[in-house]
C-alpha cells in the first residue's frame, strides 16, 4: 500500500517564517493581478517619498514657510519653475511638496485618533448587542447624517482655525464610520462556529473580542483606512480653502488653491497645480485601497 | 449503448487552470455523454473536478483562468467550447437548464417567484419560434400549470411570494419547475438534495425522478452522495482526481464495485444494517499542480503496479454497458 | 448499573423572538420542549432529527454556550444550572464540543498553532511557548496530523483536516465527554469513514463518551450504542440502536429510516415503510398541537392532535412515545409495556 499524506504544495520547512513568507507571496500575487493597483500603489509610494524628504528633492527648499521675493512673483511655468511662481515669488511645486507633507500629516493624525476609537466602540456594540449597540448605533448614525464637511466646518469655525483644530474637528466624526464598519463585522463574527467554540472552552469576553473577532476585521480596516486617507486628505483640503485650517505661511494644498483662486483665470498655474495634486493623491490611495481588498481577502476553503 | 443520440458528449476533456502555485491540471482526459431521456449521475468526492466538468459542459467556465488544451464538449452535436458567449445564450434554458445546490441563493431575493418564473418562461420562448405572442394570462397559466405539477399547494398564491417566505423543499421544487417549464432537453441537477433535510429530500428526488421521465428530459446528477445517485440514476460514472475510474449501471456498479477506488467508495458508506465501517480511502486528493502521472488514484491504491504510473489506463469494457479505467482489467476481458 | 455520565431531564430552551426598535418580544422559538435522556460513560449516544428537532440546542445547551430555559443537567453527578464559577471552570474542561462546518469551525484569520494554543493558555497548561508548541504537537499527532500544519492557516487545509484541528482543540483541555454536532456531516464519504474511525480510536485511547448528533441514519447505526429520534424540540423515540432499527415504532422514525439514502439491496429490504404524507417541517415557534408529527402523519387519530402522548416502553430500553405505540407494537409482534416514567 503506497502511502502519502502530500496535500498542498509542500512547504518543506514547517517553521513560521517559511509559512508567513508563503502569505506574502500570495498576498502579493493577488496585488499584482491587478495592474490599476500597482499604479496607485506606485503613485501612494511616490507621494509619500516626496513629502518626506522633501526638503532634499525640493528645487528651491528654502522657498517653503515665509519666503518673500515679489520680483519673481506670478512667473508661468518655465524651466526654471516647472509648475510656476505664487504671489510671493515662491516656487510652486516646492510649496505643493511641502504642502502636501501637511496634508499628509494631517491624515496620520486623524486616523491615528479616529480609527483605534471607532474601532473599538464598534467592537463594543457589536459584541455586547442589546440596548447598549441600540444607543452607540444610533448616535453613530447621526453623526453619519451630517456631512463630513459641514460639521467639521461647525466645530472649526467655533475655534480660531488652525491646523490642528482642524484635525480634531474631522477626527470627531471620522471615528464613525469605522465603528459602523467593525460593527457590522462583529455582529456576523458573533454567530459564527469558531467564537462559539472559544466561548465553550471558557475564553473570556475579551480574549474572543482581541483574539477571534478583531483579526476578521482587520483586512476591512486596513482597506477602509487606505480609501480614508484620501478622502480625509480632501476634507482638510476643503477646510483649509475655506480658511479653516492651515493658515499660511504654512501653507496646505486647500490653502494654495484657496489663495490662488483670487488670480484666476490669467495666472491658471497657482490653482490647477495644486488642484491636480490633491486629485492624484486620492486617486493614489483609492486605487491601492481596491488593490488591497483584493490582496487580503480571505480565501474560499477547498 | 448507442440508443438514440447524445444530447451530451464529452470527448477526452482537459482542463487546465493557471493559480499562484503554477499550471493546475484539473481534468485529465474526461469523456462522457448523457443520451436524450437518460438519467446519468456523475460521482465524485471533493476536488474530483465534477464541477469544473460540469460547468464546462454548460459553456460557464471564466476562460482566462481556465485553459482547454484538448478535448470537446457537443451540446447537441455543437462544440461549447467554440461558440461565442452569444450561441451559449441560445441553448441556455432551452437546451440545457440547471438545477443548483442550494435553493436560496439560485433565487432571487428581491423578486416574487411570479416574476422570476415568467422572465424564465419568456425567456425560453423568445429563444426559438414562438407559437403566437406570449400574454400576462398565458404566462401566468403556464407558470400555474408548472408549479401545480411540481405538487406546490395553491400555486396562485405562491406566485405572489418571495423566496424568503418559502421553506427549503418549497423553494427547491419552484426551482425545479422554472428549470423545467421550458422543457430543456438536459437538466443538470448539482447536489439537488444537499441543503434538504434528508425526509424532504427524498420527497423531491422522487418527484423529480417522475417529471423528468414522463417528459423525456435527459439528467445528468451531479452529486458526492452515493445513495442519491442510487434512487435517481440509470447509468453512473466514477470520477476521481480529475478522470473518470468506471461508468455503467447503478445497480451493477454499487453490487459489485470493480474499480479499486469506487470500491473504497462504496465501503466507506455506513450502512442502514449497520456493519462495522470500512476505515476509508488512505492518502488524500492529490494536488492539481503537481497530479500524480498515469493514474491518478495510484498513490492509495492498494493494487498499484507499475504500469499504474507510466500511463493512465485506457476504459475497458467489461460489457457492453460497463466500462473500467483500470489495469486490472485490462488482461483480455476478466469479469 | 453505573451512574450515567450525564442525566438531561426535561431540558427546556426557548429562544426569544424580538421585534420593534425596542426589542420587544413578540414569540418563543421552542428548540427544546421537554427533552430527558442519559449518556452512560464510554457510551455513544446518537441524537436524531432533521432541522428544526432541537438537536444541536440540546448539545449547545447541554455545553453551557445557551442557559437553559427549564429542566436540569447532572454532568458526573453535579448539577450544572447552578455552577459557581469553579465549577463551571472544571466544567469547561471535561464537557467539549465539536461543530459541524469546517469552513466555519476555526477562526480563518489565526494561524493552527495560535488557535491551538487558546485552550492551553485558558487552562494554564504549558509554562512557555515552548512547552506549549510541544504539546500541541502531541495534539496533532493524536488527530493524525502532520506537525508541518502548524504554522497554516484553515485555508490551506482540506475539510477533513480541518476537523481533525477542531478535535485536536477539543482535546486540548484532556475532556471526558465530547458532544460532536454533525462533525462528518459536510465531509465526503471517504473523509468521514477515517474521521469516524479517529473519533472510535479516541474514545477507547482516552476513555471519553459521545453525544452524536446527526441525521445520517446509516452514521446512527453503525456507532452509537443507544439513539434518540428528535421532531420539533421532543423526543419520539428512543433505545438501543438495534432494537430502534429493528422495530421502528414511531411513524416519523420510519418515514426517517424509509427516507435514509443507502447503497445495497440488503440495506433496502431493511427499510421499514414511510407512513408520512407529503409536507414540510413546520417551525419551531408554531408547532402543531399535540404529537408535533400528526400534521404529516399517514395514521393520525383525533387525540393525536389533542394530546402529547406518553411514553411506552415496548421493549427493554427501547421507549416510544405515541397514542397508538402498544397496537404498532403489537402489529409487529412485540411485548409491550407502559411505564410511568421515563426510566434509564
Amino acid at each position: 500500500m503506497m502511502s502519502s499524506n502530500q496535500r498542498v504544495a509542500p512547504t518543506p520547512e514547517e517553521t513560521r517564517w517559511a509559512a508567513f513568507k508563503d502569505r506574502l507571496g500570495r498576498g502579493w500575487y493577488k496585488f499584482r493581478r491587478n495592474r490599476i493597483s500597482l499604479v496607485g500603489g506606485a503613485m501612494v509610494l511616490l507621494f509619500v517619498f516626496l513629502a518626506s524628504f522633501a526638503h532634499y528633492v525640493t528645487p528651491y527648499p528654502h522657498h517653503a514657510g515665509a519666503y518673500t521675493d515679489f520680483i519673481n512673483a506670478f512667473q508661468p511655468p518655465s524651466t526654471a519653475h516647472w509648475f510656476g511662481t505664487d504671489s510671493l515669488g515662491a516656487d510652486v511645486l516646492t510649496r505643493i511638496i511641502f504642502g502636501s507633507q501637511i496634508s499628509f500629516m494631517l491624515a496620520g493624525v486623524v486616523l491615528g485618533i479616529s480609527v483605534p476609537f471607532g474601532v473599538f466602540l464598534g467592537l463594543l456594540s457589536g459584541y455586547i448587542g442589546g440596548k447598549t449597540e441600540t444607543v452607540i448605533m444610533r448616535i453613530t448614525d447621526i453623526f453619519l447624517a451630517l456631512p463630513a464637511l459641514v460639521m467639521a466646518l461647525a466645530i472649526c469655525a467655533a475655534f480660531t482655525p488652525s491646523i490642528d483644530k482642524a484635525m480634531l474637528a474631522v477626527a470627531s466624526i471620522w471615528w464613525t464610520w469605522h465603528c459602523r464598519l467593525v460593527n457590522g463585522i462583529t455582529r456576523s463574527i458573533k454567530t459564527e462556529e469558531f467564537v462559539q467554540a472559544s466561548q465553550v472552552l471558557g475564553a473570556s469576553h475579551l480574549r474572543i473580542i482581541f483574539k477571534d473577532i478583531l483579526p476578521n476585521c482587520a483586512s476591512p480596516i486596513i482597506v477602509k483606512i487606505t480609501l480614508d486617507a484620501g478622502f480625509v486628505i480632501l476634507v482638510g483640503a476643503g477646510l483649509s480653502f475655506l480658511g479653516l485650517g492651515a493658515q499660511p505661511p504654512a501653507e496646505d494644498l486647500g490653502t494654495m488653491i484657496s489663495i490662488g483662486s483670487k488670480y484666476l483665470p490669467e495666472r491658471w498655474w497657482m490653482t490647477v497645480f495644486p488642484s491636480l495634486a490633491i486629485f492624484f493623491i486620492i486617486l493614489g490611495f483609492n486605487l491601492l485601497g481596491d488593490g488591497l481588498r483584493d490582496a487580503l481577502a480571505v480565501e474560499e476553503g477547498v | 449503448m448507442v440508443e438514440g443520440k447524445a444530447i451530451l458528449d464529452i470527448r477526452d476533456l482537459h482542463v487546465w487552470f493557471r493559480v499562484y502555485e503554477g499550471l493546475s491540471k484539473v481534468l485529465d482526459g474526461v469523456s462522457l455523454h448523457v443520451q436524450e431521456g437518460e438519467r446519468v449521475g456523475l460521482v465524485g468526492e471533493t476536488g474530483c473536478g465534477k464541477t469544473v466538468a460540469m460547468k464546462a459542459a454548460m459553456g460557464i467556465l471564466k476562460s482566462p483562468p481556465a485553459q482547454f488544451p484538448q478535448g470537446e464538449v457537443l451540446l447537441a452535436g455543437h462544440d461549447v467550447l467554440t461558440m461565442t458567449p452569444s450561441e451559449i445564450l441560445k441553448m441556455k434554458g432551452r437546451t440545457i437548464s440547471m438545477i443548483f445546490q442550494d435553493p436560496l441563493s439560485s433565487l432571487n431575493p428581491v423578486f416574487t417567484v411570479g416574476q422570476q418564473m415568467f422572465d424564465v418562461i419568456r425567456y425560453g420562448r423568445r429563444r426559438a419560434s414562438d407559437d403566437g405572442r406570449l400574454t400576462k394570462a398565458k404566462l401566468r397559466k403556464t407558470a400555474v400549470e408548472e408549479l401545480t405539477s411540481v405538487r406546490l399547494p395553491d400555486p396562485e398564491r405562491i406566485l405572489k411570494l418571495y423566496p424568503l417566505e418559502l421553506s427549503g423543499g418549497m423553494r427547491q421544487r419552484a426551482l425545479i419547475a422554472m428549470a423545467l417549464v421550458n422543457r430543456p432537453r438536459l437538466l443538470v441537477a448539482d447536489e439537488p438534495g444537499t441543503a434538504l433535510d434528508v425526509t424532504i429530500q427524498a420527497q423531491i428526488l422522487a418527484l423529480l425522478k417522475a417529471l423528468v421521465n414522463e417528459a423525456g428530459i435527459a439528467v445528468l446528477l451531479i452529486t458526492h452522495d452515493l445513495g442519491v445517485v442510487r434512487e435517481m440514476a440509470e447509468r453512473v460514472y466514477i470520477m476521481y482526481a480529475g478522470q473518470i475510474a468506471g461508468e455503467g449501471p447503478v445497480a451493477e456498479i454499487f453490487d459489485d464495485p470493480k474499480h479499486p477506488y469506487t470500491q473504497g467508495l462504496l465501503s466507506s458508506v455506513p450502512r442502514l444494517t449497520g456493519e462495522v465501517l470500512a476505515e476509508g480511502i488512505p492518502g488524500t486528493v492529490p494536488d492539481y499542480t503537481e497530479a500524480p502521472s498515469g493514474c491518478r488514484f495510484h498513490p492509495r491504491c492498494p493494487y498499484a503496479m507499475d504500469q499504474c504510473v507510466n500511463q493512465k489506463p485506457p476504459m475497458v469494457e467489461l460489457s457492453a454497458k460497463r466500462h473500467v479505467a483500470c489495469y486490472l482489467y485490462s488482461g483480455g476481458g476478466n469479469e | 448499573m453505573s451512574e450515567p455520565i450525564l442525566q438531561v431531564e426535561n431540558l427546556v430552551k426557548y429562544f426569544p423572538v424580538h421585534s420593534g426598535l425596542l426589542h420587544k418580544v413578540v414569540g418563543q422559538v421552542r428548540a427544546v420542549d421537554d427533552v430527558s435522556f442519559d449518556v452512560q460513560e464510554g457510551e455513544i449516544f446518537g441524537l436524531v432529527g432533521e432541522s428544526g428537532s432541537g438537536k444541536s440546542t440540546v448539545a449547545k445547551t447541554i455545553v453551557q454556550l445557551y442557559g437553559l430555559t427549564g429542566g436540569k443537567v447532572y454532568f458526573k453527578g453535579k448539577n450544572m444550572s447552578a455552577m459557581t464559577k469553579q465549577t463551571a471552570k472544571w466544567f469547561r474542561g471535561e464537557v467539549q464540543m465539536v461543530f459541524q462546518d469546517p469552513k466555519s469551525s476555526l477562526n480563518p484569520r489565526r494561524s493552527i498553532i495560535s488557535t491551538l494554543e487558546d485552550p492551553l493558555i485558558i487552562y494554564g497548561m504549558g509554562k512557555s511557548r515552548m512547552e506549549r508548541e510541544r504539546m500541541i504537537r502531541t495534539l496533532l499527532e493524536q488527530v493524525e496530523m502532520s506537525s508541518r500544519y502548524m504554522y497554516k492557516y484553515p485555508s490551506a487545509l482540506s475539510g477533513g483536516q480541518r476537523q481533525r484541528i477542531a478535535i485536536a482543540r477539543a482535546l486540548a483541555v484532556n475532556p471526558s465527554f465530547l458532544a460532536l454536532d454533525e462533525p462528518t456531516s459536510a465531509l465526503d464519504v471517504s473523509v468521514q469513514a477515517k474521521l469516524i474511525h479517529l473519533f472510535l480510536k479516541l474514545k477507547e485511547e482516552l476513555a471519553l463518551s459521545y453525544l452524536f448528533i446527526t441525521h445520517n441514519l446509516s452514521l446512527v447505526r453503525t456507532i452509537a450504542s443507544r439513539a434518540a429520534v428528535m421532531y420539533l424540540g421532543k423526543i419520539y423515540e428512543l433505545g438501543p440502536t438495534d432494537l430502534l432499527f429493528h422495530h421502528p415504532i414511531h411513524p416519523y422514525t420510519k418515514t426517517l429510516i424509509a427516507a435514509a439514502p443507502v447503497v445495497t439491496k440488503e440495506e433496502e429490504r431493511v427499510k421499514p415503510q414511510e407512513m408520512s404524507k407529503e409536507g414540510e417541517i413546520p417551525s419551531p415557534v408554531n408547532p402543531p398541537s399535540g404529537c408535533a408529527f400528526h400534521p404529516r402523519c399517514s395514521v393520525a387519530q383525533s387525540r393525536c392532535s389533542e394530546a402529547l402522548p406518553s411514553p411506552v416502553e415496548i421493549e427493554a430500553g427501547h421507549f416510544v412515545w405515541c397514542h397508538q405505540a402498544q397496537d404498532f407494537a403489537a402489529s409487529e409482534s412485540i411485548k409491550a409495556e407502559t411505564t410511568g416514567s421515563i426510566g434509564r
